[in-house]
């Protein structure tokens, strides 16, 4: 089997354990999640150096990976589960009282993989930035990722974050955006329009990459490998990938209503069908 | 200790002390790093920068990335120290706290100056007197609110070896100094400055040493007052405070913030439990400042040495 078909059937699994953990609890936002699923595959199959276990915080000589729009906790804990950071029928306790794995993602009950709590939008870039300068000053030569969302973007405290990583040359730092055009209430364009996107994180000083298909798991690892190749020259480096919001799942792909919305019954058999099963096996 | 050796040696600013605190971190620990939103010299941060200029990160008038940015710092193993003043290190940036920082137990140390009144003719804007209650609800925060430049200094250096987050509040006036040098602070740790057997005056911040003031004052009077300085906020240290009060049955709380949150709210959450008695607060009375020189705003707000005594004088007769 090459690499690229393990992590496909990595990416099939982890949009079951996406979908089969939001019905379970009737609970969770299942669309950006399955949005992402080849971002996170691609990034903890391909990319990261990283160490599951024994899991250390402060990472030194590791790859960091900050998850800012929290909401998305499916699809990383599934991948983290994956990775061997803990055992895969844990997440059967997603959302659950008693769980390590929490509605939104904290570190507060010490699930192994998390270093920084998220769910209130507009952190994860400044914490992101935070770790890279620290790696910096540690002459630590590994790279620091971040993914957020484009509707997070309406947040201010980001544009701070992407100025101030521009000024300090904070050039170990790769951030991705979801930009999958939708959140809560509609679709960006319609809820609060990024406008030229591109144009606005070049004049904010980074270097803009942009993914036409996010969805596609070669292209994926393809651009984060091309990214950290642009790291190290002196400008922080930006994804913007397209991605369609609920890929994998027909009635859910492509728009906002299943943000953070369960299936039924008759939609979780339904969607169950459409997503093959794989050897790795529902947990 | 008797009131009358405590005595002022001078004035300095307690921000001051901030500064001279952590220029020594510096050179004892190279895991310390130090961020400012663009009050650099406000918080006399320019001599760590001028010496550490690696570590030392200017963030621009941008509070909420700060305390982001500090958290992802404490996450890869650094000690940051973060300076703005008391109303951008809270107020303006308390869910970045409340997510990043304190529910994701990071070890950063919230350092905030010009709290309270005594800011001064900036005005209401800038005065902050929510601080300590907001951050007291944080679960897992440390408060410690120091009462001149020595311990000042002396808070700055002891939270760097403490492992998770604090807020450190200073104010800008100068301010008489009466606690030693190089004294060693103890987090959580209440001070004994004076025994007194009618009442006890626990204060904190600025309001300590017009504690003393008051209770040299009414000592000239035959009133014996037991003066606590409770520079750590949040953990209370409840055994200094029950020990004391089971001896006086008296309490006056006094502090350079609202009367609601605060340290006098701490202490009456613990007696009303443990020990309930007559207590009086000397704080705002549920107010916004305005601009005036420090001491004339402290007067006109109820902080003076007169509303300690009038404080003193109304908790002993309900006795």
């Amino acid at each position: 089997m090459t690499d690229l078909t393990k992590l496909s059937e990595l990416s099939a699994q982890v949009r079951r354990d996406i979908v089969r953990m939001v019905y379970q609890v009737q609970s969770g936002h299942p669309g950006g999640s399955l949005g992402c699923t080849e971002f996170f595959v691609a990034l903890y199959g391909a990319v990261l150096k990283h160490t599951p276990k024994p899991f250390r915080m402060e990472g030194k000589n590791q790859d960091l990976f900050f998850l800012s729009n929290g909401h998305i906790s499916p699809v990383w804990y599934s991948v983290l589960a994956r990775t061997g950071y803990f055992p895969v029928p844990e997440l059967n306790t997603f959302r659950k009282i008693n769980s390590r794995l929490q509605g939104h993602p904290a570190t507060h009950e010490g699930l192994p993989g998390i270093r920084m709590a998220s769910g209130s939008l507009g952190q994860g870039i400044s914490a992101a930035i935070g770790a890279a300068l620290a790696k910096r000053l540690n002459a630590d030569k590994r790279w620091v990722f971040c993914l957020t969302g484009d509707g997070e973007l309406e947040e201010g405290q980001c544009w701070e974050a992407i100025m101030f990583a521009a000024h300090h040359k904070v050039d170990n730092l790769i951030v991705t955006v979801d930009w999958n055009g939708q959140q809560i209430d509609g679709p960006t364009e319609q809820v609060m329009a990024l406008g030229n996107l591109p144009a606005k994180w070049k004049a904010f000083g980074w270097d803009v990459l942009v993914l036409e298909q996010g969805n596609n798991l070669d292209q994926v690892v393809a651009m984060l490998r091309r990214a950290k190749r642009r790291t190290g020259k002196g400008k922080p480096v930006v994804i913007l990938m397209k991605t369609e919001m609920g890929y994998g799942v027909d009635f859910m792909q492509g728009t906002h209503k299943w943000h953070g919305k369960s299936p039924n019954q008759e939609q979780f058999e339904q969607a169950m069908q459409q997503l093959p099963q794989t050897s790795l096996g529902d947990y | 200790m008797k009131l009358s050796d405590i005595n002022s040696t001078g004035t300095r600013a307690t921000r001051e002390g901030f500064g001279a605190g952590l220029l020594e971190l510096g050179r004892q620990n190279s895991d310390v790093v130090a961020l400012t939103a663009d009050l650099m010299e406000s918080l006399l941060m320019q001599h760590f920068q001028k010496e550490f200029p690696e570590r030392f990160f200017q963030c621009g008038i941008a509070e909420a990335n700060m305390m982001g940015i500090a958290a992802g710092l404490a996450t890869a193993g650094k000690i940051p120290f973060t300076g703005t003043f008391a109303n951008f290190s809270t107020g303006r940036v308390y869910d970045q706290i409340r997510q990043s920082i304190a529910y994701s137990h990071k070890n950063v140390k919230i350092c905030a100056s010009h709290a309270g009144l005594t800011l001064g003719e900036d005005g209401a804007t800038h005065q902050i007197l929510e601080d300590i209650g907001m951050m007291r609800m944080l679960p897992g925060m440390v408060v410690i609110n120091p009462c001149d430049f020595n311990q000042t200094k002396a808070a700055t250096l002891a939270i760097a070896d403490y492992n998770g987050p604090v807020y450190l509040r200073f104010g800008r006036p100068a301010w008489p100094i009466f606690t030693p040098e190089n004294q060693k602070f103890k987090i959580g740790k209440a001070l004994h400055l004076a025994s007194g057997k009618d009442v006890t005056i626990f204060a904190t911040g600025h309001l300590v040493w017009t504690s003393i003031e008051a209770a040299k004052e009414l000592a000239e009077q035959g009133i014996s007052c037991e003066v606590i300085n409770i520079h750590t906020i949040k953990p209370l240290d409840e055994e200094a405070i029950l020990d004391s009060v089971s001896k006086t049955r008296a309490v006056v709380v006094a502090e350079e913030h609202q009367r609601n949150g605060g340290l006098g709210d701490a202490i009456a959450n613990l007696l009303v439990h443990r020990l309930p008695g007559p207590m009086e607060y000397v704080g705002v009375k549920d107010s916004f400042g305005e601009s005036g020189k420090p001491v004339e705003l402290l007067e006109k707000y109820g902080l003076s040495k007169k509303d300690v005594l009038w404080a003193v004088k109304d908790v002993l007769e309900r006795k």
